[in-house]
């Protein structure tokens, strides 16, 4: 291809850059030809965001050099980066909700007549951009009205907007929907047959796969390698960025289920600006069964999982779990009812982060015999179940009495997962259980999680990860703007199939 | 603004007006009544106008500033205490005088408000906290040097209350306004305050300073990661804010009444913010809002010139001080926001972590 012969335009040779307690960056050497596509890919802290913020402008690099065009350069804020061509779009969009399109893309180099905003010099530009390059984009709406995939658009305009040649896209494909992935994909072809260069971040490895012209995998700081899709396949580049034989796929007998343990009808649930987002909904959950629920986050999702568990009021219908009347109980009751719940939101609902290890892993039962006794903390109980459920989860930690807080995204899950597992439980609610995890903790989560549906507990999983939805369920229902649009056997259904029904397409 | 807001300030000033007019028609004709209720509700407005302002201008770029208050009360004695300095010691004229107390009372603001700045700001500490602090330091403050400079043997002023310069004058004495109704009963500062209000309307929302102080107010991080530097503009917007609190002050001590009292904001700081709230963090709005509290002060001071025209089925509005619980009655059913939500800046009161 013609890329390879293509100048290099951007170079980072020996950044180092050292946190307190990290290395995040060992001398790491990247470079971009022009018009290319080269993903960084690798684990949460394998070092790409870090790397990345070196080359915005955001941190100041220990030692190490940036050439663009073949020219030394220093940044020392984004906005030196920016007058160099480098754009970013970050993974969590830094657009401002209650501005206008055009009043985000101009933020920081703004147009000015007579000293008065000029919006409609803005306007004209941003109607332009969207025509050079396909991104079509609104100059005047506002952007908390726009989806998610618009909103990444604007991004895009934004860096184009301040002349980037030079794109960092962080993650951009976490919160889109398939379609939505696919039409990045188009605009980030679009974009380099333009001669603008793309730096990908990511670490889904099938759509590395089809986008990069060239990938470069991090492991804990140290660049590992790089190489082209055309060398290496998805268990090669999993290998490469987990440092060992990873098993992507996850091995499941077929499922056996038995009575139902949740049964659910016309169920009804406001968020906090009493909007309602759950919408009279109906599902049954068998014993030893998984029941994916698919969909794009903010169709109702959290609020289900939310009311189901006890977290917030239920406004109609009726929850029957494990033969009981649940509707709107108190989580104290669910949870004796036999729900377990691993939330969304591990470290505001699911740990107290100060607490130790051990105090996490009875929160729902410490007031139970053996962990009080008359209202006094056991704390030789407390300490023998912590111990126990630290090897029997491989929880990664020096001692029980770590807070919380100090432990990585993978073993605060699998405090969690710990706690919610080793109590006798009929359900479990498992709202994005792996999410932001590393595929290591991702394989043994799904293992758990395939574990406890053999041995006859009810799952109810949530997930944005089609993938994920797609590995574990026995059966998947779409959410879409608060209703169950379809519900079908995991086994007839595809990855475009869903895709669509996640994006509000009619079942047929 | 919506309508339902401006139609439930418009109801209360109506009804607020309508009630002095009901009782004093009986002596007076309507329209002097309603243009002398017109007149000193905008009068009394304009410490919480500016206050408004003040809070408006840091809490758009992200800082809470409930030290309003105290940045008031410091910049009311210090404008005061030029005034007569000047006056009386360096023997300026009155009217130089009087614009110099207020350049003081500014600045002294101005000061406050960098003290805010840096307090929350550079050393992120509890932005309620930090309010708390100026204005529990403003009142130790201006205590202080009263009883010093005024009321000491040895002070510069040899132990007596010196003679004030008087208040800054209405417009009126200018020839060709003195025949505009409402506007020429007005004092400078009170004019000063409206213009104020759509000066601020325009650089907030038609300036390119107004587009980033809004920024670092709604997400301070998008702000920096186009090149906007945030303690930057939050340290101005406070600063300016501090300014607008001390003319507030100025109001007091050099508009107002020609004297200073220990505590004589009196809460006027905590019903601007009230009113900051109540108009949404828009100065339009909070203007709007001051107004229902001016109206509210003025049917208390309207209504003592007919004391005696009050029916006995009214007998209640004779109390001066039941009819003066008007304004704090209002902030409270203003603050449960059963007259509709606010939305406040999404970053109000964080400090930002790089």
């Amino acid at each position: 291809m013609y890329i390879k012969d293509a100048p290099v335009i951007l170079s980072a040779e020996a950044i180092t850059k050292q946190f307190p307690g990290v290395l995040a960056n060992d001398k790491v050497n990247f470079d971009l030809r022009k018009g290319e596509v080269h993903t960084l890919l690798g684990e949460n802290g394998a070092g790409k965001s870090t790397l990345m913020n070196v080359l915005y402008g955001l941190y100041k690099p220990d030692s190490g050099h940036i050439h663009i065009d073949g020219k030394p350069v220093t940044f020392t804020s984004p906005k030196d980066a920016i007058a160099n061509g480098i754009g970013m779009v970050h993974q969590h969009f830094m657009l401002i909700p209650v501005f206008t399109v055009a009043e985000n893309i101009m933020l920081g180099s703004e147009t000015t007549r007579n000293g008065v905003l000029d919006i409609r010099a803005v306007s004209k530009q941003v109607r332009e951009l969207s025509h050079t390059y396909g991104l079509d984009v609104d100059p005047d709406a506002l952007v908390q009205d726009l989806p998610v995939g618009i909103q990444q658009r604007v991004e895009i305009v934004k860096a184009l907007y301040r002349k980037a040649n030079i794109l960092i896209l962080d993650e951009p494909t976490a919160v889109l929907t398939p379609q939505e992935a696919d039409d990045l994909f188009q605009i980030i072809r679009r974009l380099t047959e333009q001669g603008v260069s793309i730096v990908f971040i990511s670490h889904k490895l099938k759509e590395v796969l089809a986008i990069s012209d060239r990938v470069t995998v991090m492991r804990t700081g140290k660049v590992v390698g790089t190489t082209t899709p055309q060398e290496v396949n998805e268990a090669k580049l999993a290998a490469m960025m987990v440092g060992r034989e990873v098993i992507l796929k996850v091995d499941k007998k077929p499922a056996k289920p038995g009575e139902p343990v949740l049964s659910v009808s016309d169920f009804s649930v406001m968020d906090s600006r009493g909007v309602e987002v759950v919408k009279k909904i109906s599902f049954e959950v068998r014993s030893g069964e998984v029941l994916g629920i698919a969909g794009i986050q903010g169709n109702g999702q959290t609020e289900l999982a939310e009311a189901l568990t006890g977290l917030r009021k239920v406004h109609g219908g009726r929850v029957i779990l494990n033969d009981k009347e649940s509707t709107g109980r108190p989580p104290r009751q669910l949870i004796e009812n036999g729900l377990g719940h691993v939330p969304e939101d591990r470290q505001r609902h699911g740990l107290v982060l100060p607490f130790a290890i051990a105090d996490n892993m009875m929160l729902c039962t410490y007031y139970q015999e053996p962990f009080a006794q008359k209202g006094v903390l056991q704390n030789q109980a407390i300490d023998a179940n912590s111990r126990k459920l630290i090897e029997q989860f491989d929880v990664r930690t020096p001692s029980p009495y770590v807070s919380a807080g100090k432990l990585s995204g993978g073993n605060q899950q699998k405090v969690i997962v710990a706690r919610e597992l080793s109590r006798p439980i009929r359900l479990l609610v498992a709202n994005q259980p792996t999410r932001g995890l590393d595929v290591g903790s991702i394989e043994y989560i799904h293992h758990e999680i395939i574990d406890m549906r053999d041995k006859g507990i009810g799952v109810l999983l949530i997930s944005a990860e089609l993938d994920e939805i797609m590995a574990l369920s026995d059966r998947i229902a779409v959410m879409f703007r608060g209703e169950i649009v379809a519900t079908l056997p995991a086994a007839e259904a595809n990855r475009e199939q869903l895709g669509l029904l996640m994006a509000g397409a009619t079942h047929k | 603004m919506e309508w339902k807001r401006f139609g439930f300030i418009a109801f209360i000033i109506v009804a607020l007006f309508s009630i002095v007019v009901l009782i004093g028609q009986a002596r007076d004709p309507i329209p002097t009544i309603i243009i002398s209720m017109a007149a000193t509700t905008i009068s009394v407005a304009t410490p919480l106008t500016l206050g408004a302002l003040s809070g408006v201008f840091s809490e758009r770029a992200g800082v809470v500033n409930i030290g309003i208050e105290g940045m008031m009360l410091t910049s009311a004695f210090f404008g005061w205490f030029g005034a007569i300095y000047f006056n009386t010691i360096l023997k300026f004229e009155a009217m130089p005088s009087l614009i110099l107390g207020v350049v003081i009372a500014v600045l002294a603001g101005a000061l406050m408000g960098l003290l805010h700045a840096a307090l929350s700001i550079t050393f992120k500490v509890d932005q309620v906290i930090g309010g708390t602090v100026i204005n529990i330091l403003a009142i130790g403050i201006t205590g202080f040097f009263n009883r010093q400079l005024f009321f000491e043997k040895n002070s510069i002023f040899g132990g007596n209350v010196p003679h004030a310069p008087g208040t800054l004058p209405s417009v009126g004495q200018v020839p060709f306004l003195a025949n505009v109704p409402i506007l020429s009963n007005l004092q400078p500062i009170a004019i000063l305050a409206i213009v104020l209000v759509f000066i601020s309307t325009f650089v907030l929302f038609r300036t390119r300073w107004g587009l980033r102080t809004r920024a670092v107010g709604e997400h301070p991080r998008a702000a920096d990661t186009v090149g906007i530097n945030v303690s930057f503009m939050r340290y101005v917007n406070v600063i300016i804010s501090g300014c607008l609190a001390g003319l507030a002050g100025a109001y007091f001590t050099l508009e107002s009444v020609p004297s200073f009292e220990p505590l004589m904001t009196n809460g006027r700081g905590f019903i601007s913010l009230a009113a900051m709230i109540f108009g949404n963090w828009t100065p339009l709005g909070a203007w709007a809002a001051s107004l229902v509290f001016g109206a509210a002060q003025a049917l208390q001071i309207n209504l003592q010139f007919y004391r005696e025209l009050i029916p006995p089925s009214l007998s209640l509005l004779q109390y001066p001080y039941i009819v003066g619980l008007t304004p704090y009655i209002l902030t409270m059913l203003i603050l449960t926001g059963i007259i509709g939500r606010t939305v406040s800046p999404a970053a109000d009161g964080q400090p930002y972590e790089k």
